[in-house]
């Protein structure tokens, strides 16, 4: 067992934001480039290193890697304090794994005014592994904020169609989330008398003090609704489709990838452990609104959309609906398939991105009525194309057949027309992933994709893309072929709350 | 009064406890003596001297911060009280007062004025504030607050030529008269009702903070008290600019100098909530009378919150916006003022709230400074087009400014408001954050509106009737390393909040 004479998740948090800085007081464009590789790289190494100890460094209440520094703010309770659990280790390490893809990507885009765009990124990739290593709560939320406002402004800069209007629609809607959420944390804190905002400790204090089952009702539904906005939880996920469509590749990869799973994750970690009544009182109505809204509803909506970059990011509202019926089925199952779903999503979500912008650029176009043949000349772009389609619908050999498989059988459980809703679902992710494969990919080109080709004749995924789709897509079949390799660590995280639940 | 009488009230006057307001007030006088007997040529360097002698006081309090002669005890015949937040108050001021010396060395020399009175104006105005905040008697207050007002009047129509800073000046003075005269007969009411010898606990030192307080005590719901308490808090509530008290401030806002407007903004408002903080905090004098303080204020901070931020959705003029934008934070903060007569971090919270907003704040105002054309009324977003690519610096401080305003982590404004909201919550009005939730959300719009304008390309084609932006001025050092600094605050104390924080949780 090596020890690493500094700690892992504070240089993994520090290492991005510290260029980023750097950046910013004006280091030049080449360094800026270079150490951008070294910088995207150490979050992922640290990760896999953390992941590959997890089981044999000491753990304390279920964590491990815990450090705590003080920021000043000691005498309310709060203070960043550091650490992984079973259910957090999983995203820490899928965090690093697409950051570095979309750090990447980014750096081959030659995107304009190149040097602001990976300030920004680096700074959402600090943010992204500080949220899933904070055990503070407040830093929680803070690190998430803090991941989030790169988005608006590069939605806004480096955007595609809409870049403004969707620019100012992600920004209100997601600041009503947090909001609605800091004031859901805020109540929490306030209302277990704990005065702390340490996850360990307040989960030590409300075991022994649980809350009343109205106050516990009032937060989880403030916390739901607020997270529930960042995770475009029907029908308040209009700002999703829009913000995904004209957000820059790199920056759609690491928001719908891993920023989005903020939510969930917030109702995993926080959430169900600490207000089980509450939970179990909204159980039924949101995995109503979770089955029919997102993904019935969003499901033919996602069927109808002519635009590639609309429907993916349609379709990852509607898989966002599955992560939903896992946390309200609320048993070990069926919150380790959401965080395996979770992992398998950001990864999946991620390498479609990433294809839909390569294929953009063979196209000129992002309306699927207008391409088509396009396997023939960019052979192994379609390979990658298909695979990732594959994952994503769900398929043996794929993480998020796992994920999936898991939410439906604790669904059963749970209600078994809820899962047959949910299972008509798949059918209908199948069919818009199968077809927006074939429309690219297959058949003759059309007119328009015959001129585009005649007067840019496309070239296949190069190395400067294949590299991150491949990291992507080797993560995906990993942890599909070795489920076992997160879902160990996610069970031993689980199992205690699962035994509270049951209890109720 | 005989001899020995002024003797005895004489031994009280602890000359040394007012040491940093006796340097300002003898530095102004040192401004004006300098212009008289310095060359012509050199006359450009008294900027320098008054920013060079407000850095000095600021160091030496610094240096005596927990002077034991000064922090904890009364002064002047229970005049004056020394508390480490009044200590924190006159820190507050006097950078709040380095900052306006620096933006106005930028603002003058675009226009043809007489340079050295504005700098003298400040410097009274600050020594006034400085003992505002640490007024323990209303004749005190009632004087210090009409010497920063009057010494505010002369500041807001400073432009004489300009007629928009000379109707800005006369709205303020109208207003602030009314306001005085609110406050003052709120005063006279408590005084004539305190002296009433039928009445429990009167006393003849009415005025006097501690005395009123065990007045008040003893006569609870008594009528006349609780009419002049509530006039006494509209004639504050006139100078924190909050709901319905606001009509002058986007007017007086835009008209006065960029400077100046920052000075209302900050210093003055801060002021305001020193005085409510010493009236209705924990231990004030009105704290007997919560049970009618706390409704009013509470309904003041709501309407304060909505009606700041719904108003400044449709603002164009940029000083307009930011003043409309002051009026919410006014709301946030009385939130603050509110939860503070429960909560002793509710204090600790809004001096936080306080030197977070003017960070953000001066950050603003210096990027506005330096955007400001001649007609200094006139500042437009539209005339922000471009300034990221043109202005790299001075976009990202201005990005970082609004960011922090706007609450956003990890800038310092988030955790004022954060600290703010959970004393709220703690104080039993956690229902008050929805308003407070939804002000926020409101505040993005335009906040954001701002940023947009700044970095993100418009696709409007050029239009000829489209008013021109006036010339950028370029950022001489001092004030570049001034922006620097304040923008680096902004983030560092978002991160970590170090010895404030740890001060703040001692209180």
């Amino acid at each position: 067992m090596s020890q690493l004479p500094f700690d892992p998740l504070l240089v993994a948090i520090a290492t991005p934001l510290a260029l980023a800085l750097a950046i910013a007081l004006g280091l030049p464009k080449r360094w800026s480039v270079r150490l951008s590789y070294v910088a995207f790289a150490v979050p992922l190494l640290l990760a896999l290193h953390t992941w590959w100890h997890f089981s044999s460094v000491p753990h304390e209440s279920g964590y491990a890697f815990l450090t705590q520094y003080s920021t000043g703010l000691d005498a309310f309770g709060i203070s960043l304090k550091l650490g992984l659990n079973g259910i957090s280790l999983p995203l820490f390490v899928m965090a690093g794994i697409v950051g570095f893809a979309a750090g990447l990507y980014a750096i081959q885009s030659q995107a304009e005014r190149l040097k602001i765009y990976l300030m920004l990124l680096l700074i959402m990739q600090g943010g992204l592994m500080g949220v899933f290593a904070s055990v503070d709560v407040l830093y929680f939320y803070f690190f998430h904020e803090l991941a989030l406002i790169p988005t608006f402004i590069m939605v806004g800069i480096w955007g595609g169609k809409d870049r403004s209007y969707a620019a100012m629609k992600m920004t209100i809607y997601l600041t009503l989330g947090a909001m609605i959420s800091l004031v859901g944390l805020i109540a929490l804190y306030v209302k277990s008398g704990s005065s702390t905002f340490d996850l360990i400790e307040l989960k030590r204090y409300l075991a022994s003090k649980p809350l009343s089952d109205i106050t516990q009702q009032n937060v989880f539904a403030l916390l739901a609704v607020g997270f529930g906005v960042l995770v475009s939880l029907w029908p308040l996920h209009t700002w999703a489709p829009l913000g995904y469509a004209a957000a820059p590749s790199s920056n759609a990869m690491l928001h719908a990838g891993v920023l989005k799973k903020f939510g969930l994750y917030g109702l995993i970690q926080i959430g169900l452990p600490l207000l089980p009544a509450g939970a179990s009182h909204w159980a039924q109505p949101l995995a109503w609104v979770a089955v029919i809204g997102n993904v019935l509803v969003v499901g033919f909506v996602t069927m109808a959309q002519r635009d590639l970059k609309q429907m993916l990011g349609y379709s990852s509202v509607m898989h966002m609906g599955y992560a939903f019926l896992g946390i309200a089925a609320g048993t070990t199952v069926g919150v380790g398939g959401v965080v395996i779903m979770m992992v398998a999503h950001g990864l999946s979500v991620a390498l479609l991105f990433l294809l839909a912008t390569s294929v953009h650029h063979r196209t000129h176009t992002l309306a699927m009525d207008e391409m088509g043949g396009l396997a023939r000349q960019t052979p192994v772009l379609a390979a990658f194309f298909v695979a990732a389609t594959f994952a994503s619908i769900g398929l043996p050999g794929f993480a998020n057949f796992w994920g999936e498989l898991s939410i439906f059988v604790a669904l059963w459980k749970f209600s078994p027309v809820v899962t047959a809703c949910a299972v008509a679902g798949v059918v209908i992710s199948a069919i818009y992933g199968l077809r927006a494969a074939a429309r690219i990919f297959f058949g003759p080109a059309t007119e328009a994709m015959a001129v585009v080709a005649a007067k840019h004749p496309p070239a296949d995924l190069g190395w400067a893309e294949r590299i991150p789709a491949l990291v992507l897509l080797t993560a995906l079949l990993f942890i599909g072929l070795w489920p076992k390799s997160i879902s160990t660590p996610i069970n031993g995280a689980l199992t205690p709350p699962a035994r509270a639940v049951a209890a109720k | 009064m005989t001899l020995e009488a002024v003797k005895l009230a004489a031994e009280s006057n602890t000359w040394t406890a007012i040491f940093p307001e006796l340097m300002l007030g003898c530095l102004a006088l040192l401004l004006l003596v300098c212009e008289i007997l310095l060359p012509k040529r050199l006359h450009a360097l008294i900027p320098d001297v008054a920013a060079a002698g407000i850095l000095g006081t600021l160091v030496g309090l610094g240096l005596s911060w927990n002077n034991p002669a000064a922090v904890g005890e009364t002064t002047f015949n229970g005049l004056l009280q020394h508390t480490s937040g009044g200590q924190f108050m006159r820190a507050f001021f006097l950078l709040a007062a380095l900052l306006v010396c620096l933006l106005g060395r930028v603002a003058l020399a675009k226009q043809l004025m007489p340079r050295v009175e504005f700098f003298h104006v400040v410097l009274v105005v600050t020594a006034a504030m400085m003992l505002l905040a640490q007024s323990n008697h209303f004749v005190m207050l009632f004087v210090a607050l009409e010497t920063l007002t009057i010494g505010l009047y002369i500041l807001v129509s400073y432009y004489r030529t300009r007629t928009a800073s000379l109707e800005a000046g006369l709205k303020y003075l109208v207003m602030g008269a009314l306001s005085s005269g609110l406050l003052l007969f709120g005063i006279v009411l408590l005084y004539g009702v305190a002296g009433n010898k039928a009445l429990a606990a009167s006393t003849e030192q009415a005025m006097n903070y501690t005395d009123l307080a065990r007045f008040l005590a003893a006569n609870p719901g008594n009528y006349v008290a609780s009419l002049g308490i509530v006039l006494v808090l509209a004639g504050v509530a006139f100078k924190v600019g909050a709901f319905p008290f606001q009509i002058w401030v986007p007017d007086v806002y835009q008209g006065a100098p960029t400077p100046v407007t920052a000075f209302l903004a900050v210093a003055s408002k801060a002021a305001g909530f020193a005085v409510l903080l010493s009236l209705c905090g924990p231990g004030g004098a009105f704290a007997s009378y919560g049970a009618l303080t706390e409704p009013i204020l509470l309904l003041m901070a709501a309407a304060t919150i909505l009606f700041g931020n719904i108003a400044a959705l449709t603002q164009h003029n940029v000083k307009r916006l930011i003043g409309l934008s002051g009026v919410s934070h006014a709301g946030f903060l009385l939130l603050g003022v509110v939860a503070a007569r429960h909560v002793p971090s509710a204090v600790g919270a809004v001096y936080f709230y306080l030197f977070a907003y003017l960070l953000a704040s001066f950050a603003v105002f210096g990027v506005m400074t330096h955007l400001a054309g001649a007609e200094d009324s006139d500042q437009d977003l539209d005339h922000y087009a471009g300034l990221a690519k043109e202005r790299p610096f001075l976009a990202a401080v201005l990005a970082v400014g609004l960011g922090s305003l706007a609450g956003i982590p990890p800038l310092a404004g988030f955790m004022g408001k954060f600290l703010v909201f959970v004393a709220v919550f703690k104080s039993g009005h956690g229902s008050s954050l929805i308003i407070a939730a939804a002000g926020v959300v409101l505040s993005i719009y335009y906040y954001f509106g701002w940023i947009k304008a700044a970095f993100f390309e418009s696709w409007a084609p050029a239009d000829d009737a489209a008013p021109l932006a006036p010339a950028r001025t370029p950022v001489g050092p001092l004030a570049g390393v001034a922006l620097c600094v304040l923008a680096l605050g902004s983030v560092v104390l978002g991160f970590w909040q170090g010895p404030v924080g740890q001060w703040l949780g001692m209180k």
